[in-house]
């Protein structure tokens, strides 16, 4: 058979195996995606009309708006790094010669399986204003901070943000660690390098392109903490947890349709940005490295 | 000599090591003892959560009083929430009527869809897998006002169809069996095809089982997803009687908090043991979808 034979064969045989996704995913994901897209670009009445770029322009000049994506960046922006480098390092403690090693780190991915309602009472406890935390300020005749009604919210949110994710970023790093042969250490030490070296121009470098996955998946379990504020929090909780997410839940319980597929067309625009320059750099990356 | 510090070395970096596991496993330990107490246990710990402390009374220094141990084992949380709660039992079983729908019909859709991403070729391949690969990033609220309209044409709105409908064709699942399917060596299938085998039977009876592991760390991650769900059934779902338990747990109020560590438990059980089942799949699995293929 010729190559162009196969490649129809495939062809065929891929169609057959993607239909089910493919429509489906068509059906409720590509379709609403563009639904949203037109609806970004009409007017609010509801005829229909044209509305040029008068509803990106409203949702840009909106406060709540400008809060909410400030608030989802500096939320990203803080905790994905501090996610990253705290697994990468009980990664590199895991990965050495350790007793109960296995037991550790079931112990790290427990959170990945818990429900976050399931916790959501000693998260309570800890932070209300009466709670466990305050008590220990008290004791140590700090005062107290009212944790989820100030700018201490960013914290506690950051808090439970790293106690479910840490155990998939350390599963993903240790793996990484682990498929660094012996070999590459062992000519780093004859060319005299010492532990430091080592750490910076074997073990990092190395890693870096599992790196690339882990923080698109960190990007996107950080989204999800929505579910923590709301749980704790409500519709409309602190400012400084006011995410995307609630203003755009809002938005679409106040029915404003336009402006939310605007807001929403912001998003992806952002987020494909993001991912395509991840990939780009993880690809340049691999290609130097080789 | 250097034999006699490692050991000492190797119990210096364990304990660094159990410091954070044990910061890590605190909320769920906390959770678990405490749906031991008795009700009025509970009610004379945290009768202080949500209130202000009346001053003149002398209150301000009024705390909750955490405890890791209670004073008396009970099972009185259990058994209240068996016979005097049944809401919970109730939304229990909504969990697991939103959750299984999803998990079951993602994997085995996804199953399909991965294995002509990672082992046919067609034009156009890499670039519907970034496709799927960018709408994973996007959170649920990217799609919410179209898939809120297509579900009200459908006539699917209050009902749970609404959430099991897109949940079943979400990206993850393509994805994270792509990763993995593209580990198996090619080897196989082209042995098997030389055999005349199409490609049906090189999927089912060669690169599924070989999969198993992927498609079991699926099920975990993804069970533990929807079991999670809170944004969809708040859009979704009016009747309260439909909605899920992640939902109410968040509202367990002051009367109700002397249930409300047993109905987290409860919660947590179905999770912790298909985790604990099947833990080195689910290692395996994440492992893997973090290796580029």
């Amino acid at each position: 058979m010729n190559r162009r034979g196969a490649l129809l064969r495939d062809g065929r045989a891929a169609l057959l195996f993607l239909a089910p996704s493919a429509l489906g995913f068509g059906l409720f994901y590509l379709v609403p995606f563009g639904m949203g897209v037109w609806y970004s670009f009409t007017d609010r009445t509801g005829s229909g009309s044209f509305a040029g770029l008068e509803n990106y322009r409203e949702v840009l000049a909106s406060a709540s708006f400008r809060q909410a994506a400030a608030n989802s960046l500096l939320f990203t922006g803080i905790g994905v790094p501090l996610l990253i480098a705290l697994s990468l390092l009980l990664a590199l403690l895991l990965n050495r010669s350790l007793y109960l090693r296995q037991t550790l780190r079931t112990v790290y991915a427990l959170p990945l399986v818990v429900p976050v309602a399931s916790v959501a009472l000693v998260w309570q406890i800890f932070f209300d204003w009466n709670g466990t935390l305050n008590a220990w300020r008290h004791a140590l005749h700090l005062g107290r901070i009212d944790w989820l009604q100030s700018d201490g919210s960013l914290w506690v949110l950051l808090l439970m943000y790293l106690w479910k994710n840490i155990g998939y970023d350390v599963i993903l790093f240790l793996a990484a660690l682990q498929a660094i042969p012996a070999s590459y250490y062992e000519t780093a030490r004859i060319e005299g390098a010492g532990k430091v070296r080592q750490l910076l121009h074997v073990t990092l470098v190395y890693v870096t392109p599992a790196m690339v996955f882990v923080v698109l998946i960190s990007v996107v379990n950080s989204f999800k903490v929505f579910r923590e504020a709301y749980l704790l929090e409500g519709d409309y909780p602190y400012g400084r947890i006011y995410m995307l997410q609630h203003y755009m839940n809002n938005l679409f319980l106040s029915l404003d349709v336009q402006k939310l597929s605007a807001a929403a067309v912001l998003m992806v625009g952002s987020i494909v940005l993001l991912a395509s320059f991840l990939l780009r750099a993880e690809r340049k990356f691999r290609d130097n490295l080789e | 000599m250097k034999r006699a510090r490692e050991p000492l070395t190797k119990l210096i970096y364990t304990l660094l090591a159990v410091l954070p596991a044990a910061a890590l496993a605190l909320p769920i330990v906390l959770t678990l003892t405490n749906s031991l107490m008795t009700e009025r246990e509970i009610g004379s710990n945290y009768d202080w959560l949500g209130k202000m402390g009346d001053v003149a009374k002398g209150q301000q220094d009024a705390f909750v009083n955490l405890k890791l141990l209670p004073d008396w084992l009970s099972f009185g949380q259990y058994a209240q929430l068996l016979l005097r709660a049944p809401v919970y039992l109730h939304q229990f079983w909504n969990s697991v009527g939103l959750s299984a729908p999803i998990v079951a019909g993602q994997t085995a859709v996804a199953a399909l869809a991965a294995y002509a991403f990672a082992k046919l070729k067609f034009k156009g391949r890499d670039k519907l897998f970034l496709v799927y690969l960018m709408a994973m990033l996007m959170p649920f609220q990217v799609t919410l006002v179209p898939n809120y309209l297509i579900a009200g044409k459908l006539g699917l709105l209050n009902s749970w169809a609404a959430i099991i409908g897109p949940g079943i064709f979400g990206a993850f699942g393509v994805f994270m069996l792509r990763q993995f399917m593209a580990h198996i060596p090619a080897a196989y299938a082209e042995a098997a095809r030389m055999d005349g085998a199409g490609h049906g039977v090189i999927f089912r009876r060669i690169v599924l089982p070989l999969a198993k592991p992927g498609l079991a760390a699926l099920i975990v991650l993804l069970f533990a997803d929807q079991w999670n769900m809170v944004e969809q059934p708040l859009i979704f779902l009016e009747d309260a009687f439909k909605q899920p338990l992640s939902v109410e747990l968040s509202r367990i109020n002051e009367q109700a908090r002397g249930v409300g560590f047993a109905a987290s438990v409860l919660y947590m059980i179905p999770m912790a043991l298909l985790f604990l089942y099947a833990e080195a799949y689910l290692v395996q699995g994440i492992e893997q979808s973090g290796i580029k293929g």
